[in-house]
Order: structure tokens, then C-alpha cells, then sequence
């Protein structure tokens, strides 16, 4: 690995005093280069956190401080008047607005919940069985979380026509069950169950399917909670204008697009959507981070 | 026993169907990405070589699309062009900023290491949150940066940022550096948790001296696996650029500065419906894709050998 320069960690010279410093430390870090890097991560740090924070004090300012020169970034005179013009948006709207909702929930509902089932009933064999064929699937699995969804955005319109799913929540709903990256996550967290677990139930008379049930599920808790989270981010954002056509079909995030394309006359209520629209995936991932960090460290692509 | 083996090799049909429940488990979701993924990639390079509405049967054309796109199309080579500068820029900082964040908050514990994950982690997940930048680039003097530049005497006229060609493309680069540190930046931040405290022990006795040595010697090879699977995710996101510069820049953007192939190909597809010329396109921008995919998988496997 390294040529070893033989340098003791200990040398003779250290007085005590050194020794009990340097014990305090951890080891191979320098002062001079925590300092540096901290501050340097504190810099971007707020590079990264400046555009939220503006977010959420624009969407408190009245309107006189939105529009202001020179413009200021925290709000003097909070206010809440921007969401209630954000209600009062949403109660003219063409179809009633707790419809929009109701598509959103049943839309990332079910793309999330559906993927989460149909993937982690693929994930075990792929992880646990030995078949034929088995290598090459996976493979192609890899394979298609190397490239985005443009490529396959024309084809994928034609299929949807020609199984009559067009203009119906199934054309958003059933490619999101297939998609790679959950699989991926999935089958890599489901390899480092140990196996003796899972032939202790066989010895138990379980088949697969109860397996399944029994002994994965409970164990990749986790995982699926990571799918679900990053399904989830996915679907959130996805206003179907491709598939959907009938308004009483289309989701939340279309409605809050259209109330923001109004422009300067809604820039109160603009602030108010993208503060509703970014704050419910950034709370979601708040309170799984812990389990997401977990499925990420079997994240890694073995040769 | 090996003779047993060699006897039962040959048949597959047998092994298959002794292991009929697996196939049983998987076929529900192979069936669904067999459809809307294997089978579109094959399809779109079909339709790439057709002429195609939608309305009609496509026609078979051979050829043409690619040469009118690589020949005559000037606005696909500009567009071909920005990707590249694009995806050569972002991708490797990106993953840097990833690697060497995670990295730096790999040094901190508890409430603070999940506070400071949720900070950089945030813009990549918060949908459409990156619409503040129209606010921030505003082209008056109402816009956040121009207020800034102007109040202290940077600038004495505000600048049209998206109208102007020369600083769409270095503002593009910023907003999609604001927006990159997604799934691979998380898989960094567990790979790091995961390294085995002794090897860093062990490296210090080795004659590692300091906390960049450790980085490439120790801690860079023990997350190979890692390494890998967050280029996959940097580099294709890198490829696939516009949203940002649709909503940001407009479409099409002032001298077609910020048309990247995504945004062309979506002028083609969604707009002009010509589908055997945008799947030309997509076909250019999956070759891409997985190609440079590919090649950064080979050369990461030496890293730290």
C-alpha cells in the first residue's frame, strides 16, 4: 500500500505533555488544517443554505419588501398574508383544489409504494438465489441508472399510448415501479443479511415467499424506507405534463407551477408554493436521514 | 461431485425450473423495466433511423436524422458543445465537492454531522426551490445580486444576467453546482462511516503523515465502491442539464447559450413532434452517457493503487 518510511507514531522525544495533546487529537490532523477546510466548508455552507433561506423570508414578506431596492434578504415585517393569498389562489382554481391533492397522494402513493413491494420481490432472489440469467439482469439493472429518463422519454410515450394508459394516473404510476436505482439500493442492502438466517427458516419448513415476509422485510427495514424517500422525491416533482391532459387528472405540483407562472402580480404567493413544495421532501428526508445513510453504505458498485 | 456438476451444467431448462420461484419473484418488475426501460432504449435507437410524427407509420429514412444533426442542425453542434463544456465542468467538481464535503463532515458527530448533511443535501431534493435564482438574477436592480453589486459599487448598471449570452452558461454551472450533491454525496457521507478505524491506525504506524496522505492511501481505496457508484450518479446528472436552463435562461435562451442536448431534444419531441429526429438525438445523448460512464468505472478502479 505505501512504502512504509518508518516514522513511530510515539518517538522517543515527546515530552508527556505532547503525548497527552496529541492523544486529544485525532490522529494525522493538523490544526492549521482543520482550521482551513472548516472554513472553507463553513463558506459554501452558506453558498448552499442562502438560497433557502431566502426562500423561506420571501415567502413571509408583504408585498412592499418583496419589491424593494436595495433588496434585503430577512424579512423586517413578517407576515403570513402570502398564504392566505396562496388559499385564496387555490379556492378559484379550474377544478376544485383539494383535487389536485388528491391526485398528488394517489399518484406518489402508489408509484412509491408499488415500487418499494415490486422491487424488494425482485431485490431477493437477485441478492439470495443462484438461477440462470440472474448476472445479465442485474447487470442491465446497472446498466440503466448510467442514463436519465430523456432518453427514453419518446419511446416510453409511445408505449404508454399503445397500452391505452394515456390521460390516466397509470401512465405515471407503472414506469415508476420499474425503475433501477431502487432495485440497485435494494438488492445491495438484501446481500448483507446473512444467510444462515435465511436457512434456519427453510430448515423451519418457511418457503421463499414467507421468507420473504418474515425474515427479509423486517430486516431491510431501512431500505425500503430509502426507496420509499427517494420514490418519493421523484414522483413529488413530476407534473405529468406529458401523460396528463384532464385537469381533474393533474397534480399539485402542476396547480402550484401554474399559480407561479403568474408572475410579478403573485410573486407573494410564489414564494409561499416553493416554500410548501421544497419543505415537504426536505422533512421527509429529516426524519429518515438516519435510515438513508444506513442503505448507503451497501450503496457501492462491486467489480 | 465434480462429475455430478459437469452433468448437470448443460441443462439450464432443469436449473430453471427448479428455481421457478425466483423467476415467479422477479417477473413482476422485470416485466414493468423490460417495458419502459430495456425495450424504449432499443426502440428509440429504431425510431432514430425513421421518420416518425406520431400520427403516421414510421418511415424508414436510414441514416439521415444523424447526418442532418452532426451536418446541418448548427444549433445541435452549439448544443452538443454546452454539454460537453457543461458536464466536463460540473461533473468532476461536483463529485469533488461531494467527496471532499462528506470527507470534511465525516470529522463530526451526532446532531451537527446531521445537521450539516441536511444543509448541502437540501437543494438537490427541494424540487423546484432552485426557481429563487430567477429571483437572484433578476435583470433590474430588484434582483438580489444586482441590489448587491450595486448597493456596494461593484456594477453601475444592473445586468440582464439570463438575457446576456456571455453569463448564462457560467450562471448555469453555479446553479447546477448549488443543486448536485444528491445521492452520490449521501452514499460518500455512509462509505466514510463505514471505514474500518484500524486501518487509519495502521496506516499512521505505516509512516502516513498527514490527513491527505490519509485520504488517498487509506480512506480512497477502502470506498472504491463507493467512488464508483456516486460517478454514476454525478456524471449521467451532469449529462442530462435542463430544467435549470429552461426555466433560468428561457427557451430557446438569448444566442441559444444555454441549449444543452436535453433542452434540444425536448424542443424536438415535446414541441415540434418530429420523433425520429429527437430519437436521434436521445441516441447521441445515451452513447454519451454511457460511455463516459464506462470509462470513468475503469479508471477509478486503480484509484489509490
Amino acid at each position: 500500500m505505501v512504502k512504509s518510511k518508518a516514522r513511530p507514531v510515539f518517538s522517543e522525544k515527546e515530552t508527556l505533555r505532547e503525548r497527552l495533546f496529541r492523544r486529544k487529537r485525532k490522529l494525522n490532523r493538523s490544526r492549521a488544517g482543520n482550521v482551513m477546510l472548516f472554513l472553507f466548508m463553513g463558506l459554501c455552507g452558506v453558498f448552499m443554505v442562502m438560497p433557502l433561506v431566502m426562500i423561506i423570508n420571501n415567502s413571509l414578506k408583504p408585498l412592499d419588501e418583496i419589491f424593494q431596492f436595495p433588496p434585503a434578504i430577512f424579512v423586517r415585517n413578517p407576515t403570513f398574508e402570502n398564504f392566505s393569498d396562496l388559499f385564496i389562489l387555490m379556492s378559484d382554481s379550474w377544478v376544485p383544489f383539494s383535487r389536485y391533492i388528491f391526485n398528488t397522494v394517489i399518484i406518489t402513493g402508489c408509484g412509491t409504494v408499488g415500487h418499494v413491494i415490486v422491487a424488494s420481490f425482485a431485490a431477493y432472489p437477485l441478492a439470495k438465489h443462484k438461477f440462470p440469467g440472474k448476472k445479465l439482469l442485474f447487470t442491465l439493472v446497472i446498466f440503466s441508472i448510467m442514463f436519465t429518463y430523456q432518453v427514453t422519454m419518446i419511446p416510453n410515450y409511445v408505449i404508454v399510448s399503445y397500452l391505452h394508459i394515456n390521460n390516466t394516473y397509470w401512465a405515471l404510476i407503472l414506469p415508476a415501479w420499474g425503475y433501477g436505482l431502487g432495485l440497485y439500493l435494494m438488492k445491495q442492502f438484501m446481500e448483507q443479511i446473512p444467510d444462515s438466517l435465511i436457512e434456519s427458516a427453510r430448515m423451519d419448513g418457511a418457503g421463499e415467499i414467507r421468507v420473504f415476509w418474515k425474515i427479509i422485510m423486517p430486516n431491510v427495514k431501512p431500505a425500503w424506507l430509502t426507496l420509499a424517500i427517494f420514490q418519493f422525491q421523484t414522483m413529488w416533482s413530476n407534473t405529468g405534463y406529458l401523460f396528463l391532459r384532464n385537469e381533474e387528472l393533474k397534480p399539485l405540483q402542476y396547480a402550484m407551477q401554474q399559480i407561479t407562472a403568474g408572475g410579478a402580480a403573485r410573486a407573494g404567493a410564489s414564494a409561499a408554493v416553493a416554500l410548501v413544495l421544497a419543505a415537504i421532501p426536505i422533512t421527509f428526508f429529516l426524519i429518515c436521514q438516519s435510515s438513508i445513510l444506513e442503505t448507503m453504505t451497501t450503496s457501492g458498485m462491486k467489480d | 461431485m465434480t462429475k455430478q456438476k459437469d452433468l448437470q451444467k448443460p441443462f439450464v431448462g432443469t436449473l430453471m425450473a427448479k428455481n421457478r420461484i425466483s423467476y415467479i419473484m422477479i417477473a413482476p418488475y422485470f416485466l414493468l423495466f423490460t417495458l419502459f426501460t430495456i425495450l424504449p432504449v432499443i426502440a428509440s435507437m429504431f425510431i432514430s433511423l425513421t421518420y416518425f410524427n406520431m400520427l403516421e407509420a414510421p418511415q424508414w429514412i436510414g441514416w439521415s436524422n444523424y447526418l442532418k444533426l452532426l451536418l446541418e442542425d448548427d444549433i445541435f453542434v452549439l448544443a452538443l458543445k454546452n454539454t460537453l463544456i457543461f458536464a466536463v465542468i460540473t461533473g468532476p467538481i461536483s463529485y469533488i465537492l461531494c467527496l471532499l464535503f462528506a470527507w470534511i463532515i465525516n470529522e463530526f458527530k451526532g446532531k451537527l454531522r446531521a445537521f450539516l448533511t441536511l444543509i448541502f443535501y437540501a437543494p438537490s431534493i427541494s424540487g423546484q426551490a432552485y426557481l429563487i435564482w430567477n429571483i437572484i438574477l433578476t435583470g433590474d436592480r430588484y434582483g438580489y445580486l444586482n441590489g448587491f453589486l450595486l448597493q456596494y459599487d461593484f456594477i453601475q448598471e444592473p445586468i440582464l444576467w439570463m438575457r446576456t449570452a456571455q453569463y448564462i452558461m457560467p450562471v448555469l454551472i453555479v446553479v447546477q453546482l448549488w443543486l448536485s450533491l444528491g445521492t452520490g454525496f449521501l452514499a460518500f457521507i455512509a462509505g466514510l462511516q463505514t471505514i474500518d478505524k484500524s486501518l487509519y491506525e495502521a496506516a499512521a504506524i505505516d509512516g502516513i503523515k498527514n490527513r491527505w496522505q490519509e485520504l488517498w492511501f487509506v480512506t480512497l481505496p477502502a470506498m472504491r465502491p463507493q467512488l464508483m457508484f456516486g460517478a454514476v450518479m454525478q456524471i449521467t446528472g451532469a449529462f442530462a442539464v435542463a430544467d435549470i436552463s429552461l426555466q433560468l435562461a428561457g427557451n430557446p435562451s438569448v444566442g441559444y447559450a444555454g441549449a444543452t442536448i436535453v433542452t434540444h431534444l425536448s424542443d424536438y419531441g415535446g414541441v415540434r413532434f418530429e420523433m425520429g429526429y429527437a430519437s436521434a438525438i436521445a441516441t447521441v445523448l445515451f452513447i454519451m452517457m454511457v460511455g463516459t460512464n464506462r470509462l470513468v468505472q475503469r479508471f477509478l478502479r486503480r484509484v489509490g493503487e
